[in-house]
């Protein structure tokens, strides 16, 4: 009982947190509040249905196309949408919702309206601590702290880091250094996606597909990014813990616990808030300061 | 008094186009069912748009006014709908009496949330705005006794015994739902400071703190008209549908607000309700078309998309500065295609 938890914390943790370190990147780089992040989510699961189950593609074929199909749609999602009404802040919001609501209607003319899960990625079991535990469980979790790592060598190490970084701390600074504000924001964009996209592939054959399905976990980034502090990588992946942790204990443990699990997790956000005006590890600029 | 009125009209009212329209808008809406005698199923959605007419407001008050971007508006709308239902199942109180008090719980709650929400801004306060109502929806459904569970609150009574009657109920309320707020959030008036308070708030709030202005007080006072007038369309809406369920407090309710707003123009009184007419509207009339009638949603975003792209301030603002000109020199306003302003003279350009 207590193992099986643990590992569905860090599974549903290591799925959130992929999600919520994409868009708390983009909100960090360019102050963009993408609400259509979950509804690429949706979009690879569909694109790895499609290619596992209708075309018979295998596992590492199908994964390499959906990330960088999806990538690149938001890239474009980005050049032809969003940068050109990027001066409106509510119109940033207004047109990334109206880009998840597209993709939802899209995604229901054309596969219905039926619940999808894709092929397994691996079979087999292993028993760790008295518990049984399926080795897709492991396969995520291992997958997703790799990638984590890479993430952070990438902000950290490489020059398209010290870009990315760089444009975050100030963007007008940044372009005076000779750096394309733009590009840097396109490329954060197409990561973004990817991150998405990938977490969509991995959690392909646990987690239940259909259009609809972008709006729950939305909540759920949302509140991961803003607890962990907008912006900050480090406090997605901690957030995305705490965050999952609350869901499991409240769906377990409480009296109608599935109704009450959302209202729990919520409930840590507030309080996170209250005390912490800018999320755990959140980056508040000074003009921005209250 | 009647001369006074004659007069305003004549100078105040004619030459500004935007007023003009206004003014037919409203007149109309109030002599539809007289002159055409429409179907019972016009006046049930017209009201239905007018309830939304005065959700879409108070949350441009709030968001759009005082720059406080609400993503929870549903919260107002739902404990609005829920308060007065609740009301009414336990005692057994007429809609006249439990709808005003639901909107005054619906403004407490504006004043509770606020407390937390006083201390954020950005996208901070949204995204904490936003859970609100999931929680409460969460305590409801869990509460299945107390208010329902996911059934809601069945059988409420009606707000008026025939159709045209509870559309005018509705339609005066909205018409004076709408005066108040945009009095409240006049800047130019010469009696009330609280709709500059509000821009100022919007700008700058450091700013208009080291002006000497209490901008706590002043975000309280948006909070609580959000909830008071968000309140109040969801008590008008559950008894229109005579049920108070789950969905009203759902992430749709919330969005959809945003999406009419911003539409039509944000941090404009005729914005919003420009928006609910024209989306609402359209999507009711697209149901009744075949084939799209499965895709509406779709046309929906795509429309959403493409204005965006073109009219980015939204489509009432665009259309205003099209057929509207502010004279430099007296700041009054003129009609777009005038060489001379009316007033003083000076050249528009």
């Amino acid at each position: 009982m207590f193992t099986l938890i643990l590992v569905q914390t860090l599974v549903n943790g290591r799925v959130y947190d992929l999600q919520a370190a994409g868009l708390s990147l983009v909100f960090g780089v360019g102050r963009i509040v993408n609400l259509a992040h979950t509804a690429f989510f949706v979009l690879a699961g569909y694109a790895m249905w499609s290619f596992t189950r209708a075309l018979g593609w295998g596992a590492i074929p199908s994964i390499a196309v959906t990330v960088v199909l999806i990538s690149l749609a938001g890239v474009f999602a980005y050049r032809f949408l969003i940068d050109r009404v990027r001066q409106h802040a509510q119109a940033v919001l207004l047109i990334t919702v109206a880009l998840a609501m597209a993709i939802q209607e899209i995604l229901l003319a054309t596969f219905g309206e039926y619940y999808r899960t894709s092929e397994r990625l691996i079979g087999g079991q292993t028993v760790i601590l008295g518990t049984t535990v399926s080795n897709e469980y492991l396969l995520v979790i291992g997958v997703v702290a790799a990638v984590i790592i890479m993430l952070w060598l990438l902000l950290g190490r490489t020059k398209l880091g010290t870009a990315i970084r760089a444009t975050a701390d100030d963007a007008e600074i940044a372009s005076t250094m000779g750096i394309s504000v733009p590009r840097t924001l396109m490329v954060t964009m197409g990561i973004a996606t990817g991150l998405a996209a990938l977490a969509a592939c991995l959690v392909g054959s646990l987690w239940i597909t259909y259009p609809m399905a972008w709006m729950e976990p939305l909540t759920t980034v949302l509140t991961i990014v803003v607890l962990g502090g907008l912006g900050s990588i480090k406090g997605s992946v901690i957030g995305a813990y705490m965050i999952a942790l609350a869901e499991l204990l409240a769906i377990q443990f409480m009296p109608s616990g599935p109704f009450l699990a959302k209202p729990f997790m919520l409930l840590v956000l507030v309080i996170v808030l209250v005390v912490r005006p800018g999320g755990l590890f959140g980056i508040i600029l000074e003009e921005e300061r209250l | 008094m009647l001369k006074r009125l004659i007069g305003n009209f004549r100078w105040g009212v004619l030459p500004v186009p935007g007023r003009l329209i206004a003014v037919i808008f409203f007149v109309s809406l109030f002599v539809l069912p007289l002159i055409s005698g429409s179907s019972s199923y016009t006046l049930f959605i017209l009201a239905f748009a007018n309830i939304y007419v005065i959700f879409a407001v108070s949350w441009d008050v709030l968001s759009g006014y005082t720059g406080q971007v609400n993503f929870g508006h549903a919260l107002f709308f739902g404990v609005g709908g829920y308060g007065s239902a609740l009301l009414y199942k336990y005692t057994g109180w007429q809609p006249a009496v439990t709808i005003p008090l639901g909107a005054l719980i619906a403004t407490g709650i504006g004043l509770i949330t606020c407390l937390p929400a006083l201390r954020l801004r950005g996208p901070y306060l949204s995204l904490l705005t936003m859970s609100f109502p999931l929680i409460l929806v969460g305590v409801f459904m869990s509460f299945t006794r107390f208010a329902g569970g996911s059934y809601g609150i069945r059988e409420l009574p009606p707000i008026a015994d025939s159709r045209l009657a509870q559309y005018y109920v509705i339609l005066i309320v909205m018409t004076v739902s709408v005066l108040i707020m945009w009095k409240l959030t006049d800047a130019g008036s010469r009696y009330i400071r609280t709709g500059l308070i509000f821009h100022a708030i919007r700008e700058d709030e450091i700013t208009a703190r080291a002006t000497g202005i209490n901008t706590i007080r002043y975000k309280m006072l948006a909070f609580a008209t959000g909830g008071f007038f968000g309140g109040i369309a969801g008590a008008l809406f559950a008894h229109i549908l005579t049920v108070a369920s789950p969905p009203i407090f759902s992430l749709t309710m919330s969005f959809q607000v945003i999406i009419w707003t911003i539409f039509g123009g944000m941090v404009s009184i005729y914005g919003p309700v420009a928006g609910v007419y024209s989306l609402f509207l359209l999507m009711d009339f697209l149901r009744g078309i075949p084939v799209i009638a499965q895709h509406r949603f779709l046309v929906l975003s795509v429309l959403v998309i493409v204005m965006l792209l073109f009219m980015p301030e939204g489509v009432a603002v665009w259309i205003r500065n099209k057929i509207e000109r502010e004279c430099p020199r007296c700041k009054l306003t003129n009609v777009a295609w005038r060489k001379e302003c009316r007033a003083c003279g000076a050249h528009l350009h």
